[in-house]
């Protein structure tokens, strides 16, 4: 049932990301992209990766949804035409996509109790065995991510900030124009809003 | 995308008021319940976040500005790196290696329960401020 689940869902992943490959259209485009992490995050729900699809959820179809909707209001709706499909290119994804396919060959199947990270004694059986007696948390995710491997996510918060230095400095703090601060009046704030309001009306 | 709207959208300012503190109790629920279920740090961030960008997006970006101007933004940013780092500092300076909490209280537990809960905080912090920050820049100009 489990796996039935999983294949419906990934097979929606397929379809919509074929559907945003054809899209002229930007914004149903960007739309889209929101659905595609709203399944995945389903999938990864079904999987038992309940901080991932979490994450998945908040920042995929939640952040990065408005801010391509952001980005988008800086040009338009429509992609742009495009004279001839180049064969160069289809070639060369196509040998990417078997490389990476052919890459996850090596790998363990989804579940596998007999995996390198499922046996070694140092990772998940650690984890599960001692994170209760050594961090505490019963989250044992909370536990890997903040102690045993904290450096990490000392890093990733690292990266986080980075981000958010280059868009401020790529497109943040001096330009600042005027008509920015000029407050629009919002229906019933204040006697101007209001009588705004009324002429809307009529 | 029309990111400063007028005199419409009144049932969506209605709904949106509503909506608010809500989901900034929840982020705070995630971020501080991140120990005991799913979620943390960084979801809590996120969910922080998007209830002041779906302010920004409702009542226009001016009047968000007003409530969380982008100064303090960049403030909360290198707070919660610095947040993050000064435990591992405090770890460091108490004796133990970078990031282990154990040294923070006589019993190795608490210490890891003040180490979790400022590192998350840390995290929290900076991603709500930078996807705030994110958005405040990408929508300001049109």
């Amino acid at each position: 049932m489990e796996t039935l689940v999983v294949a419906v869902l990934l097979t929606f992943l397929v379809i919509i990301a074929i559907g945003i490959i054809v899209l002229r259209d930007l914004l149903g485009a960007v739309i889209l992209l929101g659905v595609y992490s709203l399944v995945a995050a389903g999938a990864f729900v079904v999987m038992d990766a309940v901080d991932v699809a979490f994450t998945e959820a908040a920042v995929g179809a939640g952040i990065s949804t408005i801010l391509f909707l952001g980005a988008l209001s800086f040009t338009s709706h429509k992609q742009k035409p495009r004279g001839h499909d180049s064969v160069f290119a289809l070639v060369f994804v196509v040998i990417t996509g078997s490389v990476l396919i052919y890459g996850t060959l090596d790998m363990p199947h989804y579940g596998n109790a007999e995996s390198a990270a499922q046996t070694h004694p140092d990772l998940a059986v650690r984890f599960i065995e001692q994170s209760g007696s050594e961090v505490g948390p019963p989250n044992i995710v909370t536990s890997v991510l903040g102690s045993y491997r904290g450096y990490d996510t000392l890093g990733e918060t690292l990266v986080v900030f980075a981000a958010g230095i280059a868009v401020l400095s790529i497109l943040g703090l001096k330009r600042r124009r005027p008509e920015d601060d000029v407050l629009e009046d919002a229906p019933g704030d204040t006697a101007a809003g209001a009588s705004d309001d009324a002429k809307d009306h009529n | 995308m029309k990111l400063y709207p007028r005199q419409r959208h009144r049932i969506l300012q209605v709904v949106t008021k509503l909506l608010v503190p809500v989901m900034l109790m929840f982020g705070l629920y995630v971020q501080f319940h991140g120990d005991y279920g799913p979620g943390g740090g960084f979801q809590a961030g996120v969910i922080f976040g998007s209830a002041f960008i779906l302010h920004g997006l409702v009542f226009g970006l001016q009047r968000t500005r007003e409530v969380l101007p982008p100064r303090m933004l960049h403030i909360m940013m290198s707070l919660g790196v610095l947040l993050y780092a000064g435990t591992g500092a405090v770890t460091m300076l108490m004796g133990g290696n970078l990031l282990d909490y154990d040294v923070l209280a006589h019993d190795p537990l608490h210490g890891q329960h003040w180490g979790l809960f400022s590192i998350e905080l840390g995290v929290g912090v900076t991603v709500s401020a930078v996807m705030i920050s994110l958005f405040y820049n990408f929508a300001s100009k049109r």
